[in-house]
């Protein structure tokens, strides 16, 4: 049952030299409901924020360049645009910094592998100019706040906020019947990326109960789902579908097309018993393992489906159970995982991060197989161990592990302490042995990091 | 890697080899074991109309799509009934020569849910949609298993992301162009120790050692901080490579089937051209043809003429243009085939047409042929795959039909 060790390392952000690790499930549980200090201490920019002063200006900007062009003011505004694209890519690296220095500091560590989980589940990448870097402001509005809430608020959340609805394409959606497509016929129209993705990766599941014929009265009933810079997600009834749809057997709307509709829809799927079974098996396959207990998955499953998807109970039903704490070595840690409790477990400062984030950051989470927040389509990072543990993938954790916690640190730990600090009593023999053979302190460091007890969770 | 190294290492293995008495131009041809195949995944579903557009077919322009620019290069016609995308011109001179083809209106046994990743798994596992659990071995695995000299060496998957398709009991190199590590004599050997708990992640330690230690420079490492440092920079790819990987992993799949590597396989991404396809399809082909033609001068003449190149996708798209420019998960789709060792400069195809009741579901391009069965008549002649085993343990359930002769 509950162990404070593997609470750390299989459900928090690793071991801390400074951090206690928690004493119960109900203390994990707890700390989601308390102040966020690790968000307070390491701030990342709402999409409020990010859309006011960053998204809006660049539109503006851009307007000036297609208006005025072969002016002076045209290339003034093209030089402002540079300026704040490299702004734009100066706080994408602080902001994966920012990740990197919560999950060190953290002490509610939970709720940075909850962050991660939902924020790739609902996976949504900007695609065009500066909205490319917005994935973190997205995560801090859109999924942060609603970790320990009712699933429904956060897919209602996510899938009508304007980097989802850019990012599948949605805003530019427009029924075949309504006031937009009449008027322009052949020109506006609807596509039916959202509406399959919400089915299939948000909340059913790709084996659920649905048809072709529900994603499109779904992506019928998503129409008028649009968002500016300026006022952020808004519903414009002039794209939107007239007339009810039906998915999955029930009716929702009327004649006139209302933004409750697409809540209601989406209240509902939240709530569908194959959308309890789906995420709870996603929940249990993030956390334990590939192939998780199927009565743990169906514990969480009943839990979501009697309580209509409150997260923290579904939590506790993962928590409370036998298998979520069998001692055997569970999943690899993805790449961002690896590097945050590698940091986490040297006490790397922050700001050692900062001043080189690329070097030690960015380029190695792509070598190790993770292009950071750019998956390669809507569902996200992959789950199964075997796509972490490619020989290029462990090439490039052994190559970071070995060289690059010497340039974090002024003095490297003694790797006979810091086998125990990284894995306390799940050190192996082997490896505290090979910490104590090596030649030098960072050859100590790296063997230990690149053990299978501190490379699974 | 350092690149530069590499190819001279590997130029002078080639001239070593042919200059050797002992292994004569005829031998080395004549040996089954020569041929070269590489699989491209086109991840995302592929526009098959608009990557090779039916002009000539009577319902085309009625699909709301815009008009072909045949004038202009905007398309390129290639026999009067097919016209290939502008953005596919490199790839001309390889169509004149027989070295480009097509199958059109191909699929695989996948209908209805339109899901990318059922689709993908479904391709890379080469088994039909149902409600089995699909196999753990993808359908190159499978094939590299009935290789009877087959080494790890033999069969390559390239690039950092998981390939399915090459995953199962047959050993199998993964590497991508800018991997590579080294570390200090004493950090390998601990290194070893501490992998032999863990099967998985020892197997792929080795793979990794033998590899990092193959590109010419090697794993040991004596050096001081600063010569790691400015050696792990230069293991770096380019930000253009990163962006557009198509030439880079070609030119790392070259090197290696110019060497032992008979087969390798990697996956492009961009097709899914919801909206706005007018921007997005142009990009994707054009990565695919510089994949494509840097494939060719990286293998060299001799090489690329025993050489077959197949790029899929895991289905098409809607026949007609959606209302935001771009087109959505569909059905049928084009393959694109390339090689010395092609019958190409063809477009092959049970043509469905596409008028509104020809269409799968009134909406797709209606797939008339399995492209698994292209894909096994070309592992029969490349390999001598037989039939029996290809139609029940390769691809199980697939019937092959008629041998549409794709290879010279």
């Amino acid at each position: 049952m509950f162990d404070p060790l593997l609470a750390d390392i299989r459900f928090g952000c690793g071991r801390s030299p400074r951090i206690a690790a928690p004493d119960s499930v109900e203390a994990m549980l707890a700390g989601l409901l308390g102040p966020d200090t690790a968000a307070a201490a390491h701030p990342i920019e709402t999409y409020e924020i990010f859309l006011a002063s960053r998204l809006t200006p660049m539109n503006a900007l851009g307007r000036i360049r297609r208006q005025e062009r072969g002016t002076a003011l045209a290339e003034e505004a093209l030089e402002s645009i540079i300026k704040l694209n490299r702004e734009g890519r100066k706080a994408r690296l602080d902001w994966l910094v920012a990740h990197v220095a919560r999950r060190i500091t953290s002490e509610t560590p939970l709720r940075e592998r909850l962050e991660s989980f939902w924020g790739d589940h609902f996976s949504a990448r900007g695609k065009v100019n500066v909205l490319r870097i917005s994935t973190s402001p997205y995560l801090e509005s859109a999924i942060r706040p609603y970790l320990a809430g009712r699933f429904e608020d956060m897919l209602i959340a996510a899938v009508t906020h304007p980097q989802m609805l850019h990012s599948l394409d949605q805003h530019a959606s427009a029924g075949p019947n309504s006031p937009q497509a009449l008027r322009y016929p052949g020109r506006k129209g609807m596509n039916e990326n959202l509406a399959r993705e919400l089915l299939e990766l948000h909340t059913l599941g790709v084996g659920g109960p649905y048809t072709q014929g529900d994603v499109y009265e779904l992506a019928k009933l998503l129409t008028g789902l649009a968002f500016t810079a300026e006022a952020g997600t808004e519903f414009r009834a002039a794209l939107a579908e007239p007339g009810a749809e039906t998915v999955l057997g029930t009716s929702y709307g009327g004649a006139q097309p209302a933004l409750e509709d697409i809540h209601a829809v989406l209240r509902d799927l939240a709530r569908h018993p194959a959308t309890a079974r789906h995420i709870a098996h996603k929940l249990a396959v993030h956390f334990i393992g590939d192939h998780p207990d199927t009565a743990l998955v169906a514990a969480m499953a009943e839990v979501w489906w009697q309580t209509g998807g409150d997260l923290p109970q579904v939590y506790h039903a993962m928590l409370s159970h036998p298998a979520a704490w069998d001692p055997a070595p569970g999943n690899a840690k993805p790449p961002l995982d690896f590097i945050a409790s590698a940091c986490r477990a040297l006490d790397v400062p922050p700001k050692a991060l900062a001043a080189r984030a690329g070097l030690l950051l960015m380029n190695p989470l792509r070598q190790m197989g993770q292009v950071w927040q750019e998956p390669l389509g809507p569902d996200g990072l992959p789950e199964a161990d075997g796509a972490w543990l490619t020989p290029q993938g462990l090439a490039a954790r052994l190559q970071w592990g070995f060289t690059l916690p010497q340039l974090m640190l002024d003095r490297l730990p003694d790797p006979r302490d810091f086998v125990v600090t990284a894995l306390g009593a799940r050190a192996p023999e082997e490896v505290r042995f090979a910490a104590s053979a090596a030649e030098t302190r960072s050859d100590g460091i790296g063997v230990v990091l690149a053990s299978p007890a501190f490379q699974r969770m | 890697m350092d690149r530069r190294r590499f190819l001279t290492r590997s130029a002078a293995l080639g001239c070593s080899l042919a200059a050797s008495p002992l292994v004569t131009p005829v031998t080395l041809a004549a040996t089954p074991g020569d041929h070269r195949l590489v699989v491209i995944i086109l991840r995302g579903g592929m526009d098959g109309l608009g990557a090779v557009s039916p002009y000539g077919d009577p319902d085309f322009a009625g699909l709301g799509r815009p008009a072909l620019d045949l004038d202009g290069g905007g398309a390129i016609d290639l026999d009067g009934r097919f016209a290939m995308h502008g953005a596919l011109a490199p790839l001309m001179p390889l169509w004149q020569a027989g070295d480009l083809g097509f199958a059109h209106a191909v699929s695989i046994p996948y209908r209805d849910k339109r899901s990318h990743f059922d689709g993908q798994d479904l391709l890379e596992a080469g088994v039909a949609a149902s409600d089995a659990p699909l196999p753990e071995d993808g359908w190159l695995n499978r094939l590299v298993q009935r290789m009877p000299d087959a080494r790890a060496e033999t069969a390559y998957a390239i690039g950092s992301e998981p390939l399915r398709i090459l995953q199962g009991p047959a050993k199998v190199s993964r590497w991508t162009p800018e991997a590579d590590l080294r570390l200090s004599p004493q950090a390998i050997l601990l290194t070893r120790r501490v992998m032999q708990s863990d099967p998985v992640m020892a197997a792929a330690l080795d793979t990794a050692f033998a590899l990092a230690g193959s590109d010419g420079d090697a794993l040991e490492f004596t050096g001081g901080m600063g010569d790691m440092m400015a050696a792990m920079r230069d293991d770096r790819m380019s930000n253009k490579d990163r962006q557009m990987p198509g030439a880079a992993l070609a030119r790392f799949a070259g090197d290696q089937l110019r060497g032992a590597a008979r087969i390798a396989c990697y996956s492009l991404t961009g097709w899914d051209t919801h909206k706005t396809q007018a921007h997005y399809l142009p990009r994707a082909l054009t990565q695919l043809a510089q994949s494509v033609t840097t494939l060719k001068e990286t293998l060299g003449d001799a090489a690329w003429g025993q050489t077959t190149v197949v790029a899929v996708t895991e289905f098409g798209r809607t026949a007609r243009w959606n209302g935001t420019g771009g087109t959505d998960h569909g059905s049928g789709g084009v393959m694109v085939l390339a090689g010395g060792a092609l019958r190409g400069g063809r477009v092959i195809a049970d043509w469905p047409g596409l008028n509104e009741t020809a269409l799968y579901n009134r909406r797709d391009v209606m797939p008339t042929r399995d492209l698994r069965a292209h894909l096994a008549w070309i592992l029969r002649g490349l390999y001598g795959v037989e039939r029996s085993a290809l139609e029940s343990t390769i691809f199980p359930g697939l019937d092959m039909g008629d041998d549409p002769q794709l290879l010279l």
